[in-house]
């Protein structure tokens, strides 16, 4: 029989042996389902992995793609998971998401036709304070009436999603638009528009903010007396309290910044890749960043390669879909099997295989 | 234009003209669906019209496509890749898709693009769309003549344009079947969401309506009005054909295949131009599905009758006198609405109680 | 408000809310067991195409409802695996399990689109369906809807009155001192993960075979969340979910009985009223309580046996 010996410390051979060692278990498995389905596995296989980044007729618009995709991905997932860290249950980050793109959406657009450069720097602006204001509902709940966070944040983005077509149908509706639900489109309104920083690499405003928030949080998780009394309240709430942890500040703290992370994507996603608001807006970034988070092991160079990673098997999929035909259920079934053999492999890193009977 | 959009061109055209070189291959057409092919509604039509083309053409095609694309980001990057990828041809089966289209379209000027229920066009976009109207005007008369209990029910979907003419329609032909006709309207605010649909035909069951109208995609109403047994309702988007021949005594079907075909051709024969168009039943995109003998053998007559007539142009669904709902005249006697008004319908005409949300 | 029969409302509720409280009485049980299992959406559409599946091969509703409990069981069981096994992180595991479960389902259902499944009878209690009031609200639904309220007595009587419950509870609440005790933590564990995924199964072809019924593709569109959140909202307590379900199932009937009546409150406020009023029922009831509604201590923690 084998067994799980803990390791002292995490192996960091394995920490780096796993993901690989995963996405070749997953290369083995998926390729035996595309196989049943009737395609190619190899050629499968080097679609969704390879093809994204080398293939020379897409890869020259697919690699900034990665980034466009990986983006909002890594900025929810940063704030999320210093939440997660604290035992913080922040579910709805889709429909913090949905109502920052909202605010800042919603005063660009009342300050149409202005011209003036400052408007794009105050709709971020807005658009950070409302995924902020729409995470304070389940933090102050939580710390006034002890409501349970969980339920209060995954229930609001149903609400959000309901303002959200609401507000394309009416308030936000292009008023040139003919009558067709859906906003003015910001990105090709030179005051908003959230364009490329350096043409061609997919490097907007809100991916280079991902990456600002990847190197915040580690200064805040290794240096700062915050992160670590986050991590201390994940671990252990008696020992934290005795450290002067005050559970409630800890709550308001990690609901708002990773509201506050939510809607700024929300922002730079209506501002650039989007470019409208519209009823189907959100596309379920908010959740997937959960996944994007523990994936990453809440640590945010983690975090940021998972991010990556995710945006691959996106575009990846896409191309299959696109050249073999393949289903797009195919597609996810294929992701959800990756984070399967990712999470389980992880087993390696904290313990090592014993063969031998149970002592 | 954004820098942005200049790079990408210059670099899609660097791509695009050695693609263009191996041209003898088969034509190249690409669809991209908002919804996956299994909806049984709207994206399992374009799917189906999609191996119409291939049926027709045979080896002269070649049809790829993507399934439940989001509307937004990820819609033009599917479009992207699949002008990248070779397609000469592609159809953008969504109104969401629009801006997307466009954006592209710019970027690739050697190919063909259409756009399917939007308003812009471009040297190389068309738009189309379909007068489900007229389809609606067809089985408002049948429902008007069937009900028993003078309630229809309507379930609608989003407080668009396209739904509203839809429920605008269906009501004139209704009440001039039955002066004594209510509407009762429910947004279910979802193009397709089962449990939610059958919830609502339930609704609607229970405050006495005998007829169930749909603008969302799923069968769960026809099943609501089986159950209930004496309650009627027809198919939509697709032809529902399993519930036949009651609770489903009929269907409007969207049919893009006849269009698909026609474009497909249009663009082997060197002749596809940018256009804008908007079919109905007389080009057999909106077609409507076996009447079944559950209806009165005189109404199937007289609704088809109403069909024959749009078909041919004797007959327009929105012919006055009509007024608003709030009294004030929209047409006047004998006057017909223009595709303008109708395309951009945000009103009810008089008779229809309850306001349109926005 | 005149236009609204309130037995028909009830009937219409119970009905409307069964797939949920199935969901959620199943993961209930995962809960209570110390395990957060966040892929009962992908464990409910799974469940839909099985049931379908089975019922359309073999004509039977009885045996699709029973390949539905195995197939939701069979994706809870890859959960199970993982999380008991290979102590992968239970909150990711379950996500990824979602997306799992939603690609498989599309996969398995390419074959069943515009197929109608045998019909599932109502129960007939002659006579008794007749009677006032009661007659339409308790008796005449499909045999369904009896067996979800049967599960949540169940539940309850065994979670308070069996060993079997005391365990479950042991184990949820502190998994080391349950293994002290010498009970098998990760056995007991598995075996609530299973009946959560069957439960979640039976929901979902609640949907495919008799609410709605046929196969789409994501049909069950988001309902397993809700059953997540009504598991909170019951505080951990078969009878809370029982009031949950029935509170949101209701108030979405009731929203949707209020359009088709025509009555003059906005129609985007309407469809917003299940959520918030489910959330301001919880802000009630959790600042009313003084002992904190709580979960099982042990909920997501993984459990590994050092000795």
């Amino acid at each position: 029989m084998i067994r799980l010996v803990p390791r002292a410390e995490p192996s960091t051979a394995w920490t780096i042996a796993t993901p690989i060692l995963a996405v070749l278990l997953t290369m083995i498995a998926g390729g035996l389902m595309f196989a049943a389905l009737g395609k190619d596995p190899f050629e499968s296989i080097r679609t969704i992995f390879w093809d994204p980044l080398f293939h020379p007729q897409f890869a020259g618009y697919s690699r900034p793609q990665l980034l466009v995709k990986a983006g909002p991905l890594i900025l929810i997932a940063i704030g999320l998971s210093l939440g997660f860290r604290a035992g913080v249950w922040n579910i709805g980050a889709e429909g913090q998401y949905i109502v920052g793109a909202l605010a800042g959406a919603g005063t660009a657009l009342a300050l149409y036709p202005l011209e003036a450069w400052w408007i794009f720097p105050l709709a971020v602006l807005i658009g950070a304070l409302g995924g902020w204001a729409w995470a304070m509902i389940p933090a102050l709940l939580k710390t006034r009436f002890r409501t349970n966070e969980i339920l209060v944040s995954l229930l609001l983005v149903y609400v959000a999603e309901a303002l959200l077509a609401s507000m394309s149908l009416g308030l936000m509706r292009n008023p040139e638009g003919g009558g067709f639900p859906g906003s003015r489109n910001l990105a090709r309104w030179e005051p908003t528009a959230n364009a490329e920083l350096i043409g061609g690499t997919g490097m907007h405003w809100g991916v280079l903010t991902a990456f600002l928030a990847v190197i915040a949080a580690y200064v805040l998780l290794t240096r700062h007396i915050r992160g670590f009394h986050l991590r201390l309240a994940g671990q252990s709430p008696r020992a934290a309290r005795f450290a002067g942890v005050e559970p409630n500040r800890l709550v308001i703290f990690c609901l708002g910044v990773s509201g506050a992370l939510a809607g700024l994507a929300g922002i730079f996603e209506v501002t650039g890749p989007a470019g409208q608001i519209s009823i189907d807006f959100n596309v379920g970034y908010g959740f997937t960043a959960i996944i994007v988070a523990f994936l990453g092991r809440l640590h945010p160079v983690g975090i940021l390669l998972a991010g990556l990673l995710m945006a691959l098997t996106y575009i990846g999929g896409e191309l299959a879909q696109l050249m073999l035909g393949l289903p797009a259920a195919a597609i996810q079934a294929f992701q959800g099997m990756l984070l399967f053999f990712l999470l389980a492999v992880d087993v390696l890193t904290n313990y090592r295989l014993r063969l031998g009977a149970v002592a | 234009m954004h820098r942005r959009t200049l790079l990408a061109a210059t670099a899609a055209l660097a791509l695009g003209t050695g693609w263009a070189a191996a041209q003898d291959d088969p034509v190249k057409v690409g669809f991209i669906y908002v919804g996956p092919v299994g909806d049984g509604g709207w994206t399992y039509e374009h799917d189906q019209a999609r191996q119409a083309v291939e049926e027709h053409f045979g080896d002269a095609v070649e049809t790829v496509y993507q399934e439940s694309v989001p509307e937004g980001a990820d819609a033009e990057r599917a479009i992207t890749q699949m002008a990248l990828g070779g397609a000469d041809l592609i159809f953008t089966t969504s109104f969401g898709f629009m801006d997307p289209t466009m954006n592209v379209a710019e970027r690739f000027p050697d190919v063909k693009f259409e756009h399917a229920t939007g308003y812009k066009t471009a040297e190389n976009v068309s738009n189309y769309g379909a007068r489900f109207y007229e389809g609606r005007a067809v089985i408002g008369h049948i429902a008007g003549k069937m009900t028993e209990t003078n309630k229809i029910g309507y379930i609608a979907s989003f407080p668009i344009p396209e739904v509203i003419r839809g429920i605008n329609a269906s009501y004139i032909a209704a009440k001039k079947a039955n002066p004594d006709v209510e509407f009762s309207v429910v947004w279910a605010y979802t193009w397709i969401d089962p449990a939610k649909e059958a919830d609502a035909a339930q609704a609607l069951i229970e405050q006495g309506a005998d007829v169930i109208l749909q603008h969302t995609d799923s069968t769960a109403p026809l099943a609501l009005a089986e159950q209930a047994g004496n309650v009627i309702g027809f198919g939509q988007a697709s032809d529902m054909a399993e519930y036949k021949p009651s609770p489903r005594v009929s269907s409007i079907i969207d049919n893009w295949a006849p269009y698909y075909i026609d474009r497909v051709q249009a663009v082997m024969d060197g002749t596809w131009e940018s256009q804008s168009v908007w079919h109905g039943i007389d080009e057999g995109m909106v077609e409507i599905g076996e009447m079944t003998d559950a209806i009165p053998e005189d109404v199937r007559a007289e609704a088809q009758d109403i069909a024959d007539q749009i078909a041919a142009g004797e007959y327009h669904p929105f012919t006055g006198p009509i007024n608003r709902q709030d009294g004030t005249p929209w047409l006047a006697e004998g006057e017909v609405a223009d595709d303008e008004t109708l395309l951009g319908m945000d009103f009810y005409v008089e008779g229809l109680t309850g306001e349109i949300p926005n | 408000m005149s236009g609204i029969d309130p037995i028909l409302l009830l009937a219409a509720l119970m009905v409307g809310s069964t797939p949920i409280l199935l969901a959620a009485i199943g993961e209930l049980v995962v809960e209570k067991s110390g395990v957060l299992n966040l892929g009962v959406e992908g464990m409910m559409i799974t469940g839909a195409i099985c049931g379908f599946a089975v019922a359309v091969e073999t004509g039977s509703p009885t045996l699709g409802f029973l390949g539905a409990a195995a197939g939701g069981a069979a994706l809870a069981l890859l959960f199970g695996v993982l999380t008991q096994f290979l102590l992968s992180n239970q909150v990711a595991t379950g996500l990824a399990l979602t997306l799992f479960g939603l690609g498989l389902s599309a996969l398995i259902g390419q074959a069943y689109i515009g197929v109608r499944p045998p019909p599932t009878p109502r129960v007939d209690l002659g006579p008794l369906t007749d009677l006032p009031v009661v007659g339409r609200v308790i008796f005449g639904h499909d045999f369904m809807v009896y067996v979800s309220l049967a599960l949540v007595v169940a539940v309850w009587w065994i979670l308070r009155r069996t060993r079997a419950g005391l365990i479950l509870r042991a184990v949820g609440e502190n998994h080391d001192a349950a293994h002290a005790l010498g009970y098998r933590v990760v056995l007991v564990r598995l075996a609530a993960i299973l009946f959560g995924g069957a439960c979640a199964g039976l929901g979902g072809a609640y949907l495919s075979l008799i609410r709605v019924p046929q196969w789409t593709e994501g049909m069950t569109a988001g309902a397993g969340w809700i059953a997540l959140a009504i598991v909170v909202f019951s505080g951990w307590r078969p009878f809370g979910v029982l009031v949950g379900a029935y509170l949101f199932g209701g108030v979405s009937v009731l929203q949707l009985n209020l359009q088709a009546a025509g009555v003059a409150v906005p129609v985007e406020l309407l469809s917003m009223s299940p959520y918030l009023i489910t959330i301001l029922v919880l802000v009630v009831m959790s600042s009313r309580s003084r002992t904190a509604l709580g979960a099982p201590a042990s909920l997501g923690k993984a459990f590994h046996a050092t000795t």
